[in-house]
């Protein structure tokens, strides 16, 4: 665990970047600061391994104060990435990603085979291991920066903007393997954005802070998208935030109906039974369960092939039942032209159907839960009583 | 007769190719002159080109000392320590030549250290290099390309000059220049010319081997 007890770091002019900042850091998950700039959030970062010494204050790491601590042993015991990733343009990949273990005195053999394994685990070919930087693109080197800030295994990970200059389509796959990364290794990650959108998915707890240096709230991201603390952080949160926030609610609970389904080599009175269950549409399958489009009952008369798979309604972008968060399940069902939204299993099978209706009535079913849920903490807190989250 | 004629008779009597006054000798001399200016330039303009480069300060008096170190011309300069210090050694023609290698070395140098992207050397010390690894392992191997122009340039013109040592009786490629043209033997003249000419050919050449050697693939200025 990381705390950091009330630091305040107030350069020569004058100027305070971060203010009587207090935080504790939970260990093996991910810990986002964000805010917009100026707000000391990469000075925050900075002062966890030493880069930025504070004014005031102290960061106790497992306890031990780190000012105690001679500072190139704790900064090799923690990973630093930083905004373009920083890689040493003179060396190839394997040596870039070696560094640190050779640095504490690893053989060249050992440290080459560690780097190695790391080009692997954030998803580089090894290929490339003798490249130089120049050779790689942003997002390449970006997962290099990744790489070698893991190689010497430091249970702290330190992330400053590490994706904000790779294009938004790089940015989401990088995410994605930082998340993926991070449920095989569980370290204590701490990472800077300015981009709230990546605090919300990666963050299991996000700490927003405002201008000045000050903390305005430190929060679970659902926590921070239902109760904002004050109107900077629901403005800093942008608009549509009640929606973001149902990617923190699962779809399991949808209720899901198979009546207005057809396969397509259903008969003409297969697809009469199924129009009766008055769904204004039907959705036809291929035979082995995956959809193929929407078509309106009557059109369908002459048996459920009757309509070329061309010329069905477009079913839009399906959900995984369960996988995916209900904001998935309303993205589809709103995307759809039919309003109504396909739920797959894995393997892509159609296991139901949803409509725009049926989904208003989940997500409120899920506020009212997560709401129960809230006011159970709060009286048991208020009885005293510590009730495991 | 055209200047061919001159270079190619110089340069194919064999009477011009060993005694003291042949070729190898004044070679040895002319290079001899330009290693040692060079040699004495770079230790004292690298470290302050490197250490200013480094810190970010003395730019501006930098760019002072090398403006006027540009406007020095260095045939007056010779003459000028020859009659104000005498024929000590090889003093009055080391200090034109140093004052000439001097600027480039010291400008390139600070321009090298100055420009190092600032991001490897930031993850560098975030990893826990120190300050001397930090310098040697990151900064150096990064500035090299642009270290090693200045050094290409200084020498290139360190070589060209050195010629003026023979007008103070000193050896070197020059010597066939002064005596050819005293002599009116323009095929001395010519002869000691393009050997010079090709010397500082030969300037680029050794350094393009250099960069070769010892600067990484990932910073070549090729690149």
């Amino acid at each position: 665990m990381i705390q950091i007890e009330s630091i305040t770091k107030r350069y020569a002019d004058g100027t305070v970047a971060v203010d009587d900042l207090s935080l504790e850091i939970p260990d093996s998950s991910i810990t986002v600061l964000v805010g917009p700039s100026g707000c000391g959030k990469t000075t925050t970062l900075r002062m966890i391994n030493r880069m930025v010494e504070p004014s005031s204050g102290r960061i106790l790491l497992d306890g031990q104060d780190i000012h105690q601590q001679p500072v190139n042993a704790l900064r090799r015991s923690m990973g630093y990435v930083i905004q373009n990733a920083g890689l040493f343009p003179h060396r190839t990949i394997l040596a870039n990603i070696a560094t640190v273990p050779r640095m504490l005195g690893w053989d060249k053999v050992r440290a080459r085979k560690r780097a190695s394994e790391l080009m692997e685990r954030v998803g580089l070919d090894s290929s490339l291991a003798k490249r130089y930087p120049y050779q790689l693109s942003g997002g390449q080197q970006q997962r290099v920066g990744v790489a070698r800030a893991l190689a010497a295994d430091p249970p702290v990970l330190l992330m400053d903007e590490p994706f904000s200059a790779v294009d938004p389509i790089v940015r989401k796959v990088l995410q994605g393997e930082l998340l993926r990364i991070q449920e095989e290794l569980g370290k204590t990650i701490v990472f800077v954005t300015h981009d709230i959108d990546e605090a919300i998915r990666l963050g299991d707890t996000i700490a927003v802070l405002r201008t000045g240096g000050k903390l305005a709230q430190f929060a679970a991201p659902d926590d921070l998208l239902s109760h904002p603390a004050d109107a900077f952080v629901e403005d800093f949160l942008g608009a549509g935030r009640g929606v973001r926030r149902l990617s923190f609610f699962t779809s399991a609970g949808l209720e899901l109906t198979t009546a207005p389904i057809v396969a397509a080599d259903a008969t003409d009175a297969q697809v009469a039974e199924r129009a009766a269950a008055d769904a204004p549409y039907l959705l036809v399958t291929d035979t082995d369960g995956k959809p193929l489009g929407w078509a309106e009952p009557k059109s369908l008369t002459g048996g459920a092939s009757s309509v070329p798979a061309a010329e069905l309604i477009s079913y839009g972008r399906p959900f995984e039942s369960g996988r995916d968060s209900l904001r998935d399940a309303l993205d589809c069902a709103v995307l759809s032209p039919t309003g109504w939204a396909v739920a797959v299993d894995d393997t892509g099978r159609v296991v139901g159907v949803a409509s725009q209706l049926t989904i208003g009535d989940a997500i409120r079913r899920a506020h009212a839960e997560k709401g129960a849920e809230a006011s159970d903490r709060a009286s048991a807190a208020a009885a005293g009583l510590k009730v495991a989250p | 007769m055209n200047l061919f004629h001159y270079i190619s008779d110089f340069l194919t009597d064999s009477s011009h190719w060993h005694g003291y006054d042949g070729i190898p000798h004044r070679l040895d001399q002319h290079l001899g002159y330009s290693f040692e200016a060079l040699a004495i330039a770079a230790a004292i303009a690298l470290p302050i080109g490197l250490v200013s480069g480094h810190t970010g300060r003395g730019g501006n008096a930098l760019a002072v000392v090398a403006t006027a170190g540009r406007a020095l011309p260095s045939y007056g300069l010779l003459v000028l320590m020859f009659f104000w210090i005498g024929r000590i050694g090889l003093l009055p023609v080391m200090i034109p030549l140093v004052a000439l290698a001097v600027p480039p070395i010291l400008v390139t140098s600070y321009e090298a250290m100055r420009t190092v992207d600032p991001a490897p050397v930031d993850a560098a010390r975030g990893m826990g290099m120190g300050p001397a690894a930090v310098l040697f392992q990151v900064e150096l191997p990064v500035a090299l390309p642009l270290i090693l122009s200045g050094m290409r340039s200084a020498a290139i013109q360190v070589v060209s000059t050195a010629a003026i040592a023979a007008t103070v009786s000193l050896g070197g490629l020059g010597r066939y220049i002064v005596d050819g043209y005293y002599q009116r033997n323009y095929e001395t003249v010519a002869g000691g010319g393009a050997l010079i000419a090709l010397l500082a050919l030969a300037m680029v050449g050794v350094f393009w081997i250099l960069e070769r050697v010892v600067v990484s693939p990932g910073v070549r200025r090729s690149n």
